[in-house]
């Protein structure tokens, strides 16, 4: 049951570029696992080499135990979705469908019975006798999945699918893809930089950078819990912030301080000791941003600050509050609305607190990110000092 | 209005240039044949059918079905050879491409009958080719190089493949290879991928290659002038021989229209014939 699919210390170098370093992961029989990473982070790479396009240079892939790192792409139990679909062009919708089943020399009627249900599958009995060039591009992203499927693959791979559909067409074949996974119970090993659909779609994730994967976990750890300052930023918005533990002053929390913000109170699930360094990855929904002083409470951290910045977006607000030296990106829910509410406007002085807990304590420190090359988004640009730049 | 105006103000030039280059000698060809001749390369008044009735003479359609077979084969030999040649080059490193496509143009910079001149050059029975193929025994004595069928055909092939590569490396660079990965992923080999989906993905490259090869290779006199013996004549060598020599102008143009029939007949058959006229069609627009 595990470690259906197994990468072990496997390294692909293209020229200069070590496209994918010694990376080992492991997929379970019927999971929806994703390849979430940036453009050139290696997971298509990954990908490639999973479908035998690609030798890797070192290590080894096994599928359900059998090493198939040597087997070439047309032997192996393995079928690709790809970013532009890759529908035959001089085919119809029905021949595309059947050319798994053609290829394997199967009789005809088992390929018309097959590819009959698939076309039921995807709802597109009325277009199977259309060329590629005459369907939407959802259709043909309908026809890329189910003819790779029609061959009862044992791992599925999908090249970004959804990449080159617009937004709506995109959340409707989200929840089609997610059916279809349900509905046929293969392992799919989904590769995408967009981390809504990883999220969405998987049963684990790996996120990965510079040919490394830096984090597996389910949706939530991943994003609740994420290692590294590539994975806090990567995976939606944090503020980082950086200090020295000066005390630890109940079990499990440490107090922290930040310079340019002051003292700091922090879940230390890290067993951190006082004068160690901490870095922290604070979500921007983790904070309260009040005109009123919250009630006192020794797990929260309460700090006094200046609303620089506000952007309002009807379920939500994002306030951008200036506390000491630092910025601290917020996001507020409307989940409720009082037409007499005083509402906070720019320039005002508020109370910003957030719960202990809610703070993560980061594997790195957000400098190390430029020491190793890696330059983080521009939302969380750090100086040298460690002080945020701006948000 | 003014939109119809316009397209038929910019179809206006090319419709005329047909018209006048292409249309109107092709009328005058056939109607020619159908004219005396008046025995000094003119014509006599009046119109009569003797020439066509000649055309009976049994040497005739011998030379006919030979310059069909040798352009048919020149065309057959100069795509096989053109698509690994456009397929490996469409797939080659950019540098590498540019090089090959210099290469396969390069021959365009010296004279077409220099170049056949040259093939004379090479094959001629003192020449270092057949002196060396002699030595090592891999051919009979009495074994002539030149002046033969099959060194037309050589010539042939070498003067209409550049014609072949250069129509198939644009489809072929035109080609999304993916889709050959996407073949092999389903199942097919490397070579059933390049049958069933490369193929086809560059068959408009291929009927634009088989034109452009098969047209100027049936029209083709110098190169059976030069290299070909009396067994190698094509019906190109009678027209210029009926103009040049016979000074007899309708017979040449009865052997012209011979000609023009034989080859557009079938080329109606296959372009109207059939479904699959689609590719075939577009081809031809486009050449034409």
């Amino acid at each position: 049951m595990n470690d259906f699919l197994e990468f072990k210390n496997v390294s692909k170098r293209f020229g200069t570029v070590q496209a994918v370093d010694n990376v080992s992961f492991s997929v379970k029989r019927g999971e929806f696992f994703s390849l979430l990473g940036p453009s050139g982070c290696g997971k298509t790479t990954l990908l490639r080499l999973m479908a035998g396009f690609e030798q890797p240079d070192n290590g080894s892939i096994l599928l359900d135990g059998q090493d198939i790192t040597q087997i070439p792409p047309n032997q192996r139990a393995v079928n690709t979705v790809f970013q532009n679909y890759a529908l035959f062009p001089h085919l119809t919708v029905r021949e595309n469908i059947a050319f798994g089943l053609r290829v394997a020399r199967r009789p005809r009627q088992e390929i018309d019975a097959a590819v009959t249900e698939m076309l039921k599958l995807i709802q597109m009995e009325d277009k199977a006798d259309q060329r590629p060039n005459q369907i939407s591009g959802g259709q043909k992203q309908r026809v890329a999945i189910v003819r790779a499927l029609i061959n009862r693959p044992r791992v599925l791979l999908l090249d970004e699918p959804l990449a080159a559909l617009d937004l709506k067409l995109r959340q409707r074949m989200l929840l089609e893809l997610d059916l279809i996974h349900d509905q046929v119970g293969i392992t799919f090993l989904y590769v995408t930089h967009d981390q809504g659909e990883a999220m969405s779609l998987s049963d684990r994730i790996a996120v990965m950078q510079g040919g490394k994967i830096e984090q597996i976990g389910i949706p939530a750890e991943v994003y609740e819990a994420p290692k590294t300052s590539f994975v806090a930023s990567f995976i939606g918005d944090t503020n980082f912030v950086d200090g020295t533990v000066t005390a630890l002053p109940m079990p499990n929390y440490c107090r922290v301080r930040v310079e340019g913000l002051g003292e700091i109170l922090c879940y230390n699930d890290k067993q951190k000791a006082v004068g160690d360094r901490v870095n922290l990855s604070l979500r921007p929904e983790k904070f309260h941003v009040t005109l009123e002083q919250p009630q006192e409470d020794a797990r929260l951290n309460v700090l006094r600050g200046k609303v620089e910045n506000i952007i309002y977006a009807g379920n939500h607000t994002r306030f951008w509050v200036h506390i000491g030296e630092r910025r601290i990106a917020t996001y507020h829910q409307h989940r409720r609305y009082h037409l007499d509410e005083k509402p906070i406007r720019w320039e005002d002085e508020v109370w910003v607190w957030w719960d202990a807990d809610s703070g993560y304590m980061l594997d790195d420190y957000a400098p190390l990110l430029e020491e190793r090359g890696i330059t983080p988004p521009p939302e969380t640009i750090h100086s040298a000092n460690g002080k945020e730049q701006r948000i | 209005m003014s939109r119809r105006w316009r397209e038929i103000s910019v179809s206006l030039p090319s419709l005329l240039w047909l018209t006048l280059l292409f249309l109107i000698p092709t009328v005058l060809v056939l109607a020619m044949a159908f004219k005396p001749s008046d025995g000094y390369g003119g014509m006599g008044p009046g119109w009569t059918l003797e020439t066509i009735r000649s055309l009976r003479n049994p040497s005739y359609p011998a030379i006919i079905g030979r310059t069909l077979g040798l352009s048919l084969l020149t065309t057959l030999l100069c795509v096989v050879l053109a698509v690994p040649m456009g397929y490996y080059m469409a797939r080659t490193q950019r540098i590498w491409r540019q090089t090959l496509v210099l290469l396969t143009v390069v021959p365009f910079w010296i004279c077409f009958v220099v170049r056949v001149f040259a093939w004379k050059h090479l094959l001629h029975p003192d020449g270092f080719i057949r002196h060396g193929l002699l030595a090592l025994g891999l051919i009979a004595p009495d074994t002539m190089l030149l002046y033969t069928t099959g060194t037309v055909m050589l010539v042939l092939v070498y003067s209409h493949l550049p014609f072949a590569i250069l129509p198939i490396f644009a489809a072929a660079e035109k080609f999304d290879f993916q889709l050959m990965e996407a073949a092999m992923d389903l199942g097919a080999t490397r070579w059933r991928a390049f049958t069933h989906v490369f193929l086809p993905g560059i068959a408009r490259g291929i009927g634009t290659a088989v034109l452009v090869v098969l047209i100027p290779a049936l029209g083709s006199y110098v190169i059976p002038d030069m290299v070909g013996g009396t067994e190698s004549e094509m019906i190109g060598n009678k027209i210029a021989q009926r103009t040049f020599g016979d000074r007899n102008l309708p017979h040449a143009c009865a052997l012209a229209a011979l000609l023009t029939v034989a080859v557009l007949g079938p080329l109606m058959v296959m372009v109207f014939g059939k479904g699959r006229s689609g590719t075939a069609e577009k081809s031809v627009g486009g050449v034409v």
